[in-house]
């Protein structure tokens, strides 16, 4: 069996950078002279970041399952008849984004794997569409995770042909009673599904309604529409078999997995530091703020992942003064979640760059949003300095050219076609990628604005 | 020159221009090859000298038919190509040894000794020679051998070169699989040497040459034919023997070889190697289509320049010798058995009647018969048995819906004629079958049927002509071939040269070839085939009906005879369902499978109950249902509302199409606790992963707009236009797309 659990994917990466991001906890504190009491804190309040962004980072079967009893039943059992009695099968995990396919599938692998009839017993293949871009791809991972490449020896391996024939023979091989059956485990199934031919699903598929090796397709999708993609050879096939997540619960179940996720288990060592933080959970859960955060969030999304993405963001303000959760905190971190990362780019910006912007804003509402021109900009510019600009300094034109081309750096400007050798870069049509509401309110916050640059914000005719 | 000869065959005679003819019978008992007696070579030798070989201009051209009876052969061949490495060093000193010039006067002694058996080099050369005939190769002209091309080898190129172009043009237009180096060697035969020459002819199956050098001075004057059927047969063999991967410096190796025959000992070498071997032998003998890598193939086509392959074999310094015999298993790695794992615990038989229902019902379990198929079963049969019967060649094109048992029927054809032939109702028949969905390329499908038919690895275009070579030849010992082209559409190219060449070969006078074409679309032929190619296809056609209820409910219940699981209704119900839509034989299967499930699942307090209505019910509405509805029923509120403003929007456009602005401006006016816009293009986003069924992304639009992958490009802005494909008719809410 493959010792490692799933190939790095898209998911586990991104759950590293939240580790990375995740402020370190006050070390510094030793430094100075504390109480034992604090010092104490401070080691069960390390203890509740190490739990709590194992909880929040690690999608793995170490969390729960929330309202799905009756889908890990049905893909416990399906996979035990594979392993037990070498059935072949197919099915799909379907449901949106966080709604816990993965986890769902690896709690199942987990118990299969701790069943004595199933230990050993069955080999895993994982394959991602993230990563099997192609099929030629997804073979040799096929092979490597099958460890078969031993057979070919140290030899490179053939071409696409070969190793395709060399794969289904060794499929073909086995039979129902002696061959170890093989789980095969597709993530992002409906990348798949571009690859040329489908041929790998078809074969996946021919092999689990055949009397070869037992095999046992999983895929996994957040696409309602999986099987209308799937060419129709490839659906006849497909046994059919779809399980569905759709995170069906409702506001007050939202609150019961958000006490959940936040409560310190049982076995915690400092006892009386879990009970006050237990009871602070069950505080919060029916804070009048809290659970407006939550509601504004359940309402946006009920994804889990994003839910655990804010505990995660309030749980990093605890410290060893702050020990326990506030609504405040939970407010923040609301608050930081949603803000609007283009807007924080345009704080940042020069004062001429801000000019360009609001140019273009002008020039949008003009021509109701057809694309305009970096000479346009310019023409636009000029008339601010000329007529009304008075703390302005007449930039040259290759100035205001880079300034622009920084905006386009930034993605605030979007060129609409490829730049060419032969296009002159002033005449490059672009599209401006903030919106009026987003401009004014950027606006508003940056600091030292010039008082008739915000006019001329405020109104393009104001200088007539 | 070389001919091998089958064990049951005359001796042909040979007409060569000026060049050495080798008659080699050889006797395959299974496990290893008797040697020959030098005596034998000797004799040939001076049947050679005497005889004035005439080429026959003939003897270029190698009817490629002989190709197919030969396959067997080819396989054992294979298997002794795996000998272990030592053997092979052996080998390869004596060809190297052969092709020193000094070793003449080693030949005379070893002609002298030739007498004496000494039983380890026996040993050693019954690995690879056959038993019956008594062999009589002594250990000290082994090592002899050895001796020779340490300090020979360099010498003879020249030579060897003239040689060898005269032993190529003898085997001109014979399978490309021959490897130089076993090209070279024997060409690097001076024509008096004809004795060393014979010594590498060991090494293929085919040395009885004792019986032969007799004969052969008898059958002079008989027609060339057998001789060009063996000669082609040792062509087709011996490139196993040598693989060029095992190919080694030979000056190294075989220096390295004498120095440790006199270091070991002579018994344990010997067991050594011949443990090693039978245990390579088991290995291949699972399998048995031999896997050439791909270098060979390459060095085969530039086998009519003998300078370049013989330059090939020569110098190949860089290869690593095979020191030990402990290294003795020979480098096949194409060759091994791709298995997968044996499983540790043994698989648990059914043990309740739904259990055993269920593993009658899965799609691979094989029934006895195939229900309601038998007109089409009887008409391919009559087809392909009249066919065979007459020994010609002819298409037969077969239409169905996915799941609707053309494969099957087709397979089951094949299996009773078979059947047929192994009772000598008919006559034999070779069967190939090819699946468009398994091939990576159209013309792979060239490779993967020469392969079928001869076990040789070549490239698709060097497999295309072999292949238009072998049936548009004459060959009247050649069997039938009944070929099987599934999933045909995948062949499709845009010259269609694939269908084309595959529905030329049987409307050809000699080709025996009759191919059973599958696809899905009845009209496959009009409407994708250029008229030549579907002319060629012929008229011969079949369609499959999708099964209805009736039928679905047959094949159910002759599945299920035996067992009582399932209710008459519940089976009825079922097929009802499943040919109102489709008639596909799987899913009827695969609901009917699922429904003991749901049905164990549900009686598992009580005594196992029967397979009703409500659990069929059951498992249609999971397969068949659809899950948009319960997927917006589920999703946000704020996901709800957008798809709501999007729907208001497309009433106030009248057109279905909607930009996010646009689609703003009513989620401002009608939710007030929105603050932010990016918040809405988070749902949006949300929502084309949530409820993706609406997403019908035009690629085109997004290319246009940055060379970006699909996914980036829903870093969404609000500019970016939002085409919204409302589908009406089907649910209350439409479809969007993020351009």
């Amino acid at each position: 069996m493959r010792p490692s659990a799933r190939p790095s994917s898209a998911r586990a990466l991104a759950s590293l950078r939240e580790l990375r991001m995740q402020p370190m906890k006050p070390s510094a504190m030793s430094k100075r002279k504390v109480k034992d009491s604090s010092e104490e804190n401070a080691v069960s309040i390390s203890q509740v970041q190490k739990i709590l962004r194992e909880r929040f980072c690690r999608h793995c079967a170490s969390g729960k399952l929330f309202g799905m009893k009756q889908q890990y039943r049905h893909l416990l059992e399906l996979l035990k008849r594979t392993t037990v009695h070498g059935e072949s099968n197919s099915a799909l995990i379907i449901g949106p984004r966080g709604s816990g396919k993965t986890a769902l599938l690896n709690h199942v692998l987990k118990d299969l794997r701790e069943m004595k009839q199933v230990s050993e017993n069955l080999l895993e293949v994982h394959l991602n569409g993230l990563l099997q871009t192609n099929d030629k791809v997804a073979l040799k991972e096929i092979t490597r995770q099958l460890q078969l490449e031993n057979v070919v020896g140290d030899k490179v391996f053939g071409s696409f042909a070969e190793n395709l024939a060399f794969l289904l023979e060794a499929l073909k091989r086995g039979n129902r009673t002696s061959s170890c059956p093989i789980l095969f485990v597709l993530d992002e199934f409906d990348l798949f599904v571009h690859h040329k031919n489908q041929t790998l699903l078809y074969n996946l598929f021919d092999i689990s309604q055949s009397a070869q090796t037992p095999v046992t397709v999983i895929g996994l999708t957040c696409r309602q529409d999986i099987l209308e993609l799937l060419e129709k050879r490839v659906k006849s096939r497909f046994s059919h078999r779809q399980i569905y997540l759709m995170n069906s619960f409702d506001f007050k179940q939202y609150i019961k997995i958000f006490k959940k996720q936040l409560s310190l288990p049982a076995e915690f060592p400092d006892e009386s530091f879990a009970q006050k933080w237990n009871n602070n959970v069950q505080h919060l859960s029916e804070d009048k703020t809290v659970q407006d955060v939550l509601q504004n969030l359940f309402q946006h999304t009920k994804d889990l992942r994003s839910l655990h993405l804010l505990l995660m963001l309030a749980g990093s303000a605890v410290t060893v003064h702050h020990p326990l959760l506030t609504a405040a905190d939970l407010q923040e971190a609301s608050r930081q979640r949603s803000t609007d990362s283009k807007a924080n780019i345009v704080h940042g910006l020069s004062v001429l760059e801000i000019c360009l912007i609001i140019a273009m804003k002008h020039l949008n509402e003009v021509y109701d949003g057809e694309p305009f021109n970096f000479q346009m900009v310019y023409n636009e510019f000029q008339k601010f300095i000329q007529r009304k600009a008075h703390s302005m300094y007449n930039f040259e034109k290759p100035v205001v050219m880079k300034a622009f081309e920084h905006l386009l750096q930034l993605e605030l400007v979007k060129p609409l076609e490829r730049p060419s050798v032969r296009a002159q870069r002033e005449y490059l049509l672009m599209k401006l990628l903030l919106d009026s509401s987003q401009i004014m309110d950027a606006l508003q916050v940056y600091p030292n604005c010039p008082t008739d640059v915000k006019q001329w914000a405020a109104s393009s005719l104001s200088w007539l | 020159m070389v001919l091998p000869l089958h064990l049951g065959e005359e001796l042909p005679i040979i007409t060569l221009n000026k060049e050495q003819t080798f008659y080699v019978k050889q006797s395959w008992d299974g496990k290893c090859f008797k040697i020959l007696s030098p005596d034998t070579f000797s004799k040939l030798k001076e049947a050679n000298k005497q005889r004035g070989v005439i080429t026959n201009s003939s003897k270029a051209f190698i009817p490629s038919d002989v190709l197919t009876p030969l396959k067997k052969e080819t396989k054992n061949v294979v298997q002794s190509a795996t000998k272990p490495k030592n053997v092979d060093m052996e080998i390869e000193s004596r060809h190297s040894t052969s092709k020193s010039s000094l070793a003449k006067e080693r030949h005379s002694q070893r002609v002298a000794n030739n007498d004496i058996k000494t039983p380890t080099a026996r040993k050693k050369l019954e690995l690879n020679s056959p038993t019956r005939s008594k062999g009589r190769l002594l250990g000290c002209e082994v090592l002899g051998l050895l001796d020779d091309d340490c300090d020979a080898v360099a010498p003879l190129e020249t030579s060897a070169t003239k040689r060898k172009v005269k032993f190529t043009s003898g085997i001109l237009g014979s399978p490309p699989k021959i490897p130089c180096s076993n090209k070279s060697k024997s060409a690097s035969e001076t024509a008096g040497e004809c004795q060393r020459f014979s010594d590498a002819l060991r090494l293929s199956p085919y040395t009885k040459v004792r019986d032969f050098s007799e004969k052969d001075k008898n059958l002079h004057e008989k027609d060339d034919i057998l001789s060009l059927a063996g000669d082609q047969k040792l062509s087709s063999q011996s490139p196993v023997l040598t693989p060029r991967s095992r190919r080694t410096c030979v000056q190294k190796t075989s220096a390295l070889i004498a120095e440790q025959i006199s270091i070991l000992d002579q018994e344990d070498f010997l067991s050594g190697s011949d443990s090693s071997y039978s245990a390579s032998s088991e290995e291949e003998e699972d399998d048995d289509l031999p896997c050439t890598p791909e270098k060979k193939t390459k060095s085969s086509r530039i086998f009519s320049t003998p300078k370049s392959s013989r330059k090939s074999t020569v110098h190949t310094p860089a290869k690593t010798p095979k020191k030990t015999p402990s290294q003795g298993t020979p480098r096949t790695p194409r060759n091994a058995t791709p298995e997968i794992p044996r499983r540790i615990q043994a698989a648990q038989e059914p043990a309740s009647v739904l259990e055993e229902a269920r593993l009658r019902l899965h799609v691979s379990a094989i029934p006895e018969s195939l229900p309601c198929r038998e007109e089409e079963f009887q008409d391919i049969y009559n087809f392909v048995e009249s066919k065979l019967i007459d020994g010609t060649g002819g298409c037969m094109y077969i239409s169905g819906v996915p799941g609707t048992g053309k494969t099957a029927t087709v397979h089951e054809v094949i299996r009773c004629l078979q059947q047929a032939a192994e009772n000598d109702e008919l006559p034999p028949f070779q069967f190939v079958e090819i699946n468009g969905m398994k091939l990576t390329d159209p013309h792979q499908a060239y490779v993967q049927i020469l392969e079928f038919l001869t076990g040789q690895k070549v490239t698709a275009a060097h497999a295309a002509v072999l292949l238009a070579k072998l049936f548009s030849t004459p060959g009247p010992k050649r069997n039938t071939t009944v070929l099987i082209v599934d999933e045909l559409d995948l062949l499709w190219t845009r010259k269609q040269n694939v269908m084309y060449n595959l529905f030329d070969w049987p409307t050809q006078k000699h080709s025996k070839l009759i191919i059973l074409a599958i696809a899905n679309t009845m009209d496959l032929p009009e409407r994708i085939m250029m008229n030549r190619v579907a002319s060629r296809l012929g008229l011969t056609r079949m369609s499959f009906q999708p099964y209805t209820y009736k039928q679905l409910q047959q094949i159910i219940s002759s599945r299920l005879k035996g067992v009582k699981a399932f209710e008459e209704d519940a089976v009825q119900l079922v097929s009802r369902k499943v040919a109102a839509l489709s008639g596909d034989a799987r899913r009827c299967l695969d609901i009917c499978r699922r429904a003991t499930e749901i049905c164990e699942f549900a009686a598992q307090k009580k005594t196992p109950e029967t397979v009703r209505m409500v659990h069929v019910t059951e498992a249609i509405d999971e397969m068949f249902s659809s899950p948009y509805v319960n997927a917006i029923r589920n999703a946000s509120l704020h996901e709800q509302l957008f798809l709501k403003a999007v729907l208001a929007e497309f009433r106030r456009a009248g057109v279905e199409e909607a930009t996010v602005q646009q689609v703003w401006g009513f989620f401002v006016t009608d939710t007030s606790d929105l603050d932010h816009k990016v918040v809405l293009l988070f749902i949006a986003c949300m929502l084309r992963h949530a409820i993706s069924c609406f997403v019908t992304v035009s690629i085109k639009e997004k290319l246009k707009l940055s060379g970006n992958s699909p996914r980036r490009k829903l870093k969404v802005d609000s500019y970016l236009c939002i085409t919204v494909f409302l589908r009406r008719g089907r649910f209350v809410t439409g479809g969007f797309g993020f351009f």
